[in-house]
């Protein structure tokens, strides 16, 4: 079954007609050309084709897009506007990645994860769930990035590389 | 995956009736678990009813002081919630150690509870497996046994519920809302979901074409602390080996009430009232808090490959109780 629906992908309104199988992440990689969210997975587990939906970070893997009719998403290459993304020059500055692969999802993923501590959500190492101020140390960001894989494993460079964004 | 036909219901009695009418329609909500099953052809619904905008997002006051959360509510925005942090910890808390942060801003709270095992058997297409295909057999009865259940299981199914947020809401005596064809019902959190017995196609109580629209949490009990502690393989991003959610109140040395709900034992979240009983009017003492998981335990039976679980099981329910006894002093 095909259905038309529009996205708004970094800022650029699309209408486009899908099967209703098609995700998000393959609306955007494969229809729209849009090959910044990484097919790591696909299942859910690694967190490679983190995307921005309204906002929020989610997983384009798990998707349908027939179910985000009008959405809008922002993935790592719309962050960039003009510029590098302050996460992404600190991902260059720390050397935060080895292959790559898993980085635009890591870098969209700590912009939404940022935005959530901004806006006081706790997370399971939250010492006072009743707390509003969030104070970002390395525990709490790797705790809150803990949906992002990395099998170069790099996270020794990816938690200094959030962090200095979070403490700016 | 295979095709399937997209619908939006304006009305939650219309997605009811299209439910009952389409006997291969399905439900789609946050899709995180369904979406993919549907891919890995565990499930293969020709029809899925989209209801994420149908029940509430909204979590409200009750009357009683307690908190009506809508099914749609996500599981980040229930986590984050000021008062559910602060009146139901555990339940924040269960939340935030379950899936990832992406997932949480997808997942519904009708989801959650409607999430199926992750038994390796049951998504494999390819293995034996009486929960996915009724009458095939148990595979994991000879084989991978980490994750299987040590209570209530049967020789049909060894599974495990992987929610977390339902083992707080059974700990919390939370009673779910649900639509029918007929009429609404509520269903305490306890008695939704089953033990596999020889039926394990069926994970819960609900009857064909019923959407859940709804929890809602009594007040809290008096002055009970409440916390959850989920013990797993690694750090962040895993189910639980086995976790707790516990309430507790003290006064003048002893129980005064206590909630005990274990995760990752059973085909279910498992109320632990066993143990309870034993606890309330005791002395809260690590003598008392090792009678009470021990008497619980009792009625384990461990496969080879997760005895372990006992010892885990016990030793964290002792030490989550210790923990809050330690926090009312």
């Amino acid at each position: 079954m095909d259905l038309e629906i529009e996205l708004r992908v970094d800022g650029t309104e699309h209408r486009l007609t899908v099967d209703t199988r098609t995700t998000l992440l393959d609306a955007l990689r494969e229809r729209l050309g849009n090959t910044s969210p990484k097919k790591g997975c696909d299942h859910g587990q690694c967190g490679a084709c983190t995307l921005l939906l309204g906002g929020r970070r989610i997983l384009g893997c798990l998707a349908l897009a027939v179910a985000h009719q009008g959405a809008d998403i922002v993935t790592s290459a719309g962050l960039a506007d003009g510029e590098l993304h302050p996460l992404q020059r600190s991902f260059i500055a720390h050397d935060a990645f080895q292959c790559g692969y898993c980085t635009p999802g890591q870098i969209v993923s700590a912009a939404g994860m940022l935005r959530e501590a901004r806006e006081g959500w706790p997370s399971a190492v939250s010492k006072d769930p009743g707390a509003v101020d969030v104070v970002l140390d390395d525990e709490e960001i790797a705790e809150r990035m803990s949906g992002n894989l990395c099998r170069c494993a790099a996270y020794a460079n990816i938690v200094p590389a959030i962090a200095e964004v979070a403490h700016r | 995956m295979r095709p399937f036909r997209y619908e939006r219901a304006d009305e939650v009695s219309a997605a009811v009736t299209t439910l009952v009418r389409e006997p291969e329609a399905a439900y789609l909500a946050g899709g995180t678990n369904l979406v993919d099953l549907m891919r890995l052809e565990v499930m293969t619904p020709e029809v899925l009813i989209d209801v994420r905008r149908l029940t509430s997002d909204r979590i409200e006051e009750l009357p009683d002081g307690g908190l009506r959360i809508g099914a749609a509510v996500t599981g980040s925005d229930l986590a984050a919630d000021l008062r559910v942090r602060r009146r139901y910890p555990v339940l924040s808390q269960a939340l935030l150690s379950g899936a990832s942060g992406q997932l949480r801003n997808l997942a519904t709270t009708g989801g959650n509870l409607l999430q199926r095992t992750r038994c390796p058997y049951f998504q494999n297409v390819t293995t034996p497996c009486n929960k996915r295909a009724p009458g095939s057999g148990c595979s994991a009865l000879e084989g991978y046994q980490r994750d299987m259940a040590i209570l209530g299981a049967s020789p049909a199914c060894v599974a495990t519920h992987p929610s977390d947020m339902a083992v707080a809401l059974a700990a919390l005596d939370a009673v779910v809302t649900v639509a029918g064809p007929d009429a609404e019902r509520r269903i305490p959190l306890t008695e939704l979901h089953r033990l596999p017995d020889t039926t394990p196609e069926r994970d819960t109580v609900l009857e064909r074409g019923e959407l859940i629209t709804g929890v809602e949490l009594p007040p809290p009990h008096g002055a009970a602390r409440s916390r959850y502690r989920k013990v797993r393989d690694r750090a962040s991003y895993a189910f639980a080996l086995v976790s707790v959610a516990v309430a507790l109140e003290v006064a003048d040395g002893s129980v005064r009430d206590v909630r005990i709900a274990l995760g990752g034992v059973a085909h279910k979240p498992w109320r632990a009232a066993t143990a309870e009983a034993v606890l309330r009017g005791a002395p809260a003492t690590r003598e008392s808090f090792m009678d009470a998981a021990a008497a619980e335990l009792s009625a384990a039976r461990p496969l080879p490959g997760n005895a372990f679980k006992v010892p885990l099981a016990r030793n964290t329910m002792v030490s989550t109780l210790l923990e809050l006894l330690e926090e009312a002093r």
